[in-house]
């Protein structure tokens, strides 16, 4: 084995730890995910608050460890978000691409598996998502959106408590061998 | 060099994906282009689950309340306390019915009557990142169009900005991006009606000069060439001078009843603003002397036995007629929804 493939490829252990989910539940949820935050906020008007598209690609990214699935994933989910929004397309798809690269980079450095580092990710990957958003927004758009700082940490938060058991119930719809 | 692309190959993918994205962005900002393929898309794999989910949810209310609450009433084995939980749930999902049936029959009752031609539509899901934007199921099939108005008989709602076969984007009038133009029905003050992102919309461009009242009512003007003239828009909840203009916050009329059932205005037809009813104040007049009316018992000539509106012969004249139908009594607030004098709107 040459140092490059040691180095690079990916060790048994580490191989052991990617979950494998088929890509009909992957989809699944996904459009679950975006159905969920375009109908029932119109009955439930406080759970408006939840981004689950977002947490949904936090937690595939997460889980499968790899950037570029990670990459196609977030942008997927974003641009499918986009479509069903008034903004241009490729607002949300940038942001979740970022999300979905980064979350999936941070999963091979660290264990993510335990509810406290869930917690943390989910909490920091809204604030990212939402400060990302705001910026490519005033940036690119020039649009009056404003980033209110108390009630982002708060929604963050709310996110993150709803997170855990969320990937809790996802995590049982991996593929066992 | 394949070593180094391997390496960085997940940040090459990032890097092309994000690249691509924001190319796909600059292309509909400096075009002012959609691209409509992946809406379209999108929108197809959502909204039959929305209707799906919307159907189950009108259908199966009923055999909630009536199955699953009263099946967890009889565990608590509380027969009394069963019978008036469930009279309660009973009645107010009849109240709710009642009061959908009543919004879509005044909806059905507008559309009749309107001369503009309109199709009726539900709003069955929000947007994505705006609650501000809702998702109509009527399309192109049905003879929709972007920038249509959007309205119910008590006011405006929003406008057409996407189309799809059998659905609708709808940005609502409290949107930040929504404007219209509008004119006060008392003052005849011209402005530009603008969302705020919440439930009070302002009206921008009215100088310090014009008068305006609290309470007043604004309806369109048709000059922004979506909204025919002489809709409903809403009252100025508060009114105070700016720098150089008014500040002006509306309540906007066409909310009131909750939104689920609207028009779209396929054919939109002008028509004048009403005017503001003259208010009389009320006038104490006398009957008129009776022909041998016998003196009371203080010694004071009797009053005639009928006063009121008939007391002069002219209300007698209007009475005679109003009962033959000739003349029609009015409210005096009554604002008719559809002016006398239509005219069709055009659409440039």
């Amino acid at each position: 084995m040459t140092e490059f493939s040691a180095r690079y490829s990916d060790t048994p252990r580490k191989k052991n730890r990617i979950a494998q989910y088929k890509w009909a539940v992957i989809a699944g949820i996904g459009l679950s995910a975006i159905l969920f935050q375009v109908y029932v906020p119109r009955f439930v008007s406080y759970l408006s608050f939840l981004e689950l598209p977002l947490l949904v690609t936090v937690h595939f990214a997460l889980m499968r460890r790899s950037p570029t699935l990670g990459v196609f994933l977030g942008s997927l989910i974003g641009l499918a978000q986009d479509s069903l929004s008034s903004n241009p397309l490729g607002m949300f798809g940038i942001v979740k691409t970022l999300v979905g690269y980064f979350a999936a980079t941070v999963s091979q450095r660290f264990d993510v598996e335990t509810s406290g580092a869930r917690l943390v990710l989910a909490f920091f990957f809204f604030v990212f998502h939402q400060f990302f958003y705001w910026v490519l927004g005033r940036a690119l758009l020039g649009q009056p959106i404003t980033l209110d700082l108390p009630q982002t940490l708060l929604m963050a938060a709310l996110n993150a408590l709803v997170a855990v058991p969320l990937y809790h119930i996802l995590d049982k719809l991996r593929v066992t061998e | 060099m394949d070593l180094l692309f391997y390496r960085y190959r997940h940040l090459t993918v990032l890097l092309v994906v994000i690249l691509a994205q924001l190319g796909l962005l600059a292309f509909q900002v400096r075009n002012d282009q959609d691209v409509r393929l992946i809406r379209v898309w999108s929108v197809g794999a959502v909204s039959p689950l929305a209707r799906v989910l919307e159907f189950a949810r009108t259908g199966g209310s009923g055999f909630i309340d009536d199955y699953f609450l009263l099946v967890d009433v009889r565990q608590e084995n509380k027969k009394l306390r069963d019978d008036l939980d469930a009279t309660l749930l009973e009645n107010q999902r009849i109240k709710a019915e009642l009061e959908t049936a009543q919004r879509a029959e005044a909806l059905a009752m507008f559309q009749k009557e309107t001369p503009m031609k309109t199709v009726p539509a539900r709003i069955f899901m929000n947007s994505t990142g705006s609650s501000s934007t809702v998702f109509v199921d009527v399309g192109s099939s049905q003879g929709v169009q972007k920038g249509m108005a959007v309205i119910t008989p008590a006011g405006i709602v929003g406008k057409v900005t996407a189309v799809y076969s059998s659905a609708s984007m709808v940005l609502l009038a409290t949107d930040p991006l929504f404007a219209a133009g509008v004119i006060s029905q008392k003052n005849r003050a011209q402005g530009t009606l603008k969302g705020e992102g919440n439930g009070s919309p302002t009206i921008d461009f009215v100088q310090n000069e014009q008068p305006l009242e609290v309470g007043e009512w604004f309806y369109t003007s048709g000059n922004d060439f979506i909204f025919p003239r002489g809709l409903r828009v809403g009252t100025v909840t508060t009114v105070k001078n700016g720098v150089h203009r008014k500040d002006i916050q509306l309540k906007l009329s066409g909310f009131d009843q909750g939104l689920e059932h609207v028009l779209v205005v396929i054919e939109g037809v002008h028509a004048p603003i009403p005017e503001v009813p003259v208010e009389s104040a009320p006038i104490s007049l006398l009957a008129p002397p009776t022909e041998g009316a016998a003196p009371t018992a203080d010694g004071q000539p009797a009053r005639a036995a009928q006063t009121g509106p008939l007391a002069t012969d002219a209300d007698r004249v209007v009475d005679k007629l109003r009962r033959s139908g000739t003349v029609r009594s009015a409210a005096p607030d009554a604002v008719p929804a559809v002016p006398a004098t239509p005219t069709p709107a055009a659409r440039p």
